[in-house]
């Protein structure tokens, strides 16, 4: 029915954009030198006069429509029902809500239930129709009020531009209202989190098992939720990537830019790169079918006990998809350093690789520091290659060939599958997120300050 | 000063630097090894990947089939004879083709022996057989040569995935299984074909039957809800930042932000949405919905900062000569700089729509990794897309849904490089160097 209302509104817009303009075209006999304004900014001005305050109330039902019906079905409850404790009364506000979808047969329902879901479902009625007569009248009299105000002298362009200028405004903002969100919905669940565990056993304590807590009646119940085996996990696979990135990374950069000829250059760097565009569920495949047996046969013809679900496996997976980064962003640094002290050290009968070790590399390093940071933060925060190849269980080693579990890890294993959203284990994925955001967070504002930094230095 | 001067000292110099030289050209030849071999390790596992997905993937192309005689009975089928679609739809069509390969091999009696035997065939047949008699009724009472899906170890033994010489135990197919499938493919009633069920079915627990297809609109949905939230809202952005903020303290703190926001997990995105959207605002969980809103949240900022670069690139000249001529500022933008930026912010809209097409880990926490059968028929239903898909089919243990995985992977991949060329071609045709 909604999708319709907004197709409604789009077609009255339009009509009311051709209308108006030819409602200014007539006001001005035809002569557009007679306008303020050019003839389809009248036409934009009764256009947005149609569309935009009946769109405004819409999104407003949309927001809020179905909060205010809830409010009113929960208040014609019978008393005992109402009062029950908060928690309680969302159960049964799901009840209703799945008894309206039709999700449960209703015949089972208890009768209070199913006249609480027959007045929703009135309401809503009452709601959308009513929804749609105000849309539609509003849109009309907003269309009916700018077409009688327009006139030569009115000024249309600037009252449109001025709509436009509040929608690029509000656009940019996004971006912070998306800060905030992640902030907030993290904070506040972890909050209740802390409320629950206290916040020093959760970054200090040494064992990590959520799975106890599945049920209140169980033993152990509480979960164990010290979090110190996922941080170590999560750094030592990261650590094995950055030993396999940073090398192949760099050498590779320094062999590109500063050996190889014009024509090898152009061909291998982007193929390095198509590695950058490889997603990432791909090298979690890669991981598990492919590297993880060959370092688990590898180990066994060595003799040595190698976990399937090995570190190792997930670390140089992982180090393979951040040579591009580390390669790239090394790239642009050395690029960036000045031909002059190249040609200063070859003209004092320097080599190239010493060039490249006594010069190069001492003027790029603030700048390939930034990039193994930042390519450090974006191993810490990558999900898919560690859910697929590493563990779920949580040691704390630093044996890569055992297997280990990282915060990502975590966060999917609370989170995907059903479960109520209060218990410890859902909130201790959030607790988790709030932990890889403000760490992923520290490192790349170092990582961006020291980059920028560097980058004054040479411009 | 001193030293010029002296010619024994010069000659000792020169002795030091020719002695020391033979270890500084092989200081230098190692290093430039080293980066050839780091370049070429980068580069062979590039090959590596390649050719392994390759490998394992290519064969799901191909789809093994059984030719079978199917007698369709009336009997079976429509015992009262009216034609009724409902009862049609409840007729047991698994006694058709069971029928049919009994009377192939009659020597077969025994109840465990006869399963074995029916387990040649996918359990899908049933429904193939149906759709059939539903589409054509006509069929009924007809005997005629039908292909049915062989199943999914039947159809690995003939990829030779299924080693004969292996002690019986250890193979999926036992060895009668094997004598009867030699008869059948002797008798040319085993045939491959392209497999276009991989395409258009949805997910399915049986090997043979599962497809992308389900994933493929998914991702469609999801993308265009993407698409069609994260362009605009980039564009404008972009273009308010770029064109108009003035220098100031607020506009520095989302310029920060934006350069901060690019660099989050995609985790964390993920969480955002599954409290925000989920568990504040209702919206349906595993819908495309939430997915693509989402995923717009995560390329907002690849869009601003690609929208931002196009913008810089149009000469400040134009936009002199606009306002000169009487524009307005926003004139100026619209009829000018935007649709000479309009060429980089598309190569950059499509490259942050193949970034969000491979991205999968936001997508789990919101729920679009659920078992779904039916293609969504709209952004509200229950879904799941193409790198989910993948994941989801890469914990099942069965061969041929290894084989799956990586032809999923192979389409993947190839909508991606589709989208990247794309983009590469776009920015050639229409790049302009000022």
């Amino acid at each position: 029915m909604l999708p319709y209302l907004v197709l409604t509104l789009l077609l009255l817009s339009t009509i009311g954009y051709y209308l108006g303009r030819r409602r200014s075209l007539a006001m001005a006999d035809g002569h557009i030198r007679n306008l303020h304004s050019l003839p389809s900014y009248y036409g934009f001005y009764t256009a947005l006069w149609c569309g935009l305050p009946a769109l405004l109330l819409f999104i407003l039902w949309m927001a809020l429509g179905s909060i205010l019906i809830t409010y009113l079905v929960v208040a014609d409850l019978p008393p005992e029902m109402r009062s029950l404790p908060p928690e309680r009364i969302d159960l049964l506000v799901s009840n209703i809500k799945n008894l309206v979808q039709g999700n449960i047969v209703s015949d089972t329902a208890d009768p209070v239930m199913r006249a609480a879901a027959d007045q929703y479902r009135r309401l809503q009625a009452i709601g959308n129709g009513a929804l749609w007569l105000l849309v539609l009248a509003l849109a009309i009299g907003g269309g009916a009020y700018a077409y009688r105000t327009i006139a030569p002298r009115l000024r249309a362009r600037n009252l449109v531009e001025r709509v436009i200028m509040v929608f690029l405004m509000v656009s940019s903002t996004i971006a912070i209202l998306t800060t905030i969100g992640i902030v907030l919905s993290v904070l506040f669940e972890s909050i209740r989190f802390f409320h629950a565990i206290p916040i020093t056993h959760f970054l200090f304590g040494l064992q990590w098992s959520p799975q106890t807590a599945m049920r209140v009646d169980q033993v152990g119940a509480s979960g164990a939720f010290g979090a110190v085996p996922l941080f170590t996990g999560t750094l030592l696979i990261s650590f094995i990537a950055m030993v396999v990135a940073v090398p192949i990374g760099l050498l590779s950069a320094l062999y590109l830019s500063e050996y190889a000829h014009h024509s090898f250059r152009s061909v291998a760097k982007p193929i390095l790169e198509v590695l950058a565009g490889i997603p990432t569920v791909v090298y979690g495949f890669f991981a598990v079918l492919t590297v993880a047996p060959l370092i688990r046969d590898t180990g066994q013809w060595l003799g040595l006990d190698v976990a399937s679900e090995s570190a190792l496996a997930a670390g140089l997976v992982m180090g393979i998809m951040i040579i591009p980064f580390v390669s790239s962003l090394s790239d642009d640094v050395i690029n960036a350093v000045p031909q002059a002290m190249r040609d200063g050290s070859y003209a004092l009968g320097a080599t190239r690789s010493e060039t490249i070790k006594l010069v190069i590399l001492p003027a790029a390093l603030p700048g390939i520091v930034g990039g193994i940071l930042l390519a450090f933060s974006r191993a810490i925060g990558e999900t898919m290659i560690v859910v697929m190849a590493a563990g779920l269980s949580a040691n704390l080693t630093a044996n890569p060939l055992k297997a280990v579990t990282t915060i990502t890890v975590q966060i999917v294993t609370l989170l995907t599958g059903d479960q109520e959203f209060d218990s410890p284990k859902t909130l201790a994925a959030f607790a988790l997120g709030l932990v890889l955001f403000v760490v992923t967070l520290t490192l790349n504002i170092i990582a961006l300050h020291v980059v920028r930094k560097y980058r004054e230095q040479y411009e | 000063m001193n030293n010029n001067t002296n010619p024994l000292a010069r000659k000792d110099t020169t002795a030091i630097v020719r002695a020391g030289l033979q270890r500084r050209y092989a200081a230098e030849k190692r290093f430039k090894w080293y980066g050839l071999t780091a370049i070429s390790i980068a580069l062979l596992a590039v090959v590596l990947l390649f050719a392994d997905i390759l490998i394992k993937g290519l064969p799901t192309f191909w789809q093994t089939d059984i030719r079978l005689e199917i007698d369709f009975a009336p009997q079976i089928i429509d015992p009262d004879g009216r034609r009724n679609p409902d009862d049609l739809s409840l007729a047991d069509y698994s006694a058709l083709w069971k029928k049919s390969l009994r009377q192939l091999f009659p020597e077969v009696e025994s109840r465990e022996e006869l399963r074995s035997l029916y387990a040649l065939i996918s359990s899908g047949s049933s429904l193939q057989l149906r759709d059939r008699v539903m589409a054509n009724p006509a069929l009924i009472g007809v005997t005629q040569n039908v292909d049915l899906l062989a199943d999914d170890t039947v159809d690995t033994f003939f990829k030779g995935g299924v080693d004969r010489e292996l002690p019986e135990a250890q193979r999926p197919l036992k060895d009668d299984q094997i004598a009867w499938l030699d008869k059948l493919k002797a008798e040319g009633k085993m045939e491959t074909r392209f497999n276009t069920g991989f395409f258009t079915n949805g997910d399915s627990r049986e090997a043979e039957q599962a497809g992308i297809g389900g994933a493929l609109v998914g991702s469609i949905f999801t993308l265009l809800i993407t698409l069609s939230l994260s362009f605009p809202i980039g564009v404008a952005a972009a273009i308010y930042l770029e064109e108009f903020a003035p220098y100031n303290r607020w506009t520095d703190i989302i310029e920060v932000n934006i350069n901060n926001l690019a660099a989050v997990p995609s985790i964390v995105f993920g969480l955002l949405g599954l409290a925000v959207f989920i568990n504040f605002m209702h919206l349906p969980r595993s819908a495309p919905l939430v997915g693509g809103l989402v995923l717009a949240l995560m390329n907002l900022p690849i869009m601003i900062i690609a929208s931002r670069a196009a913008l810089k690139s149009v000469p400040p000249s134009i936009r002199e000569a606009a306002l000169g001529m009487g524009a307005s500022k926003l004139q100026m933008v619209a009829h000018h700089v935007l649709p000479l930026a309009m060429p980089g912010m598309l190569t950059g809209s499509i490259l942050a729509m193949a970034h969000a097409l491979g991205e999968s880990a936001p997508l789990l926490m919101i729920g679009m990794i659920a078992f779904i059968v039916d293609i969504p028929t709209s952004p509200f239903k229950p879904a799941t897309v193409l790198p989910v898909q993948i994941y989801l089919w890469s914990t099942l243990p069965e061969r041929a849904f290894v084989q799956r995985t990586s032809a999923a992977i192979i389409l993947l991949l190839l909508f991606l490089a589709v989208m990247n060329a794309t983009a590469i071609i776009l920015r050639k045709r229409l790049e302009r160097r000022w």
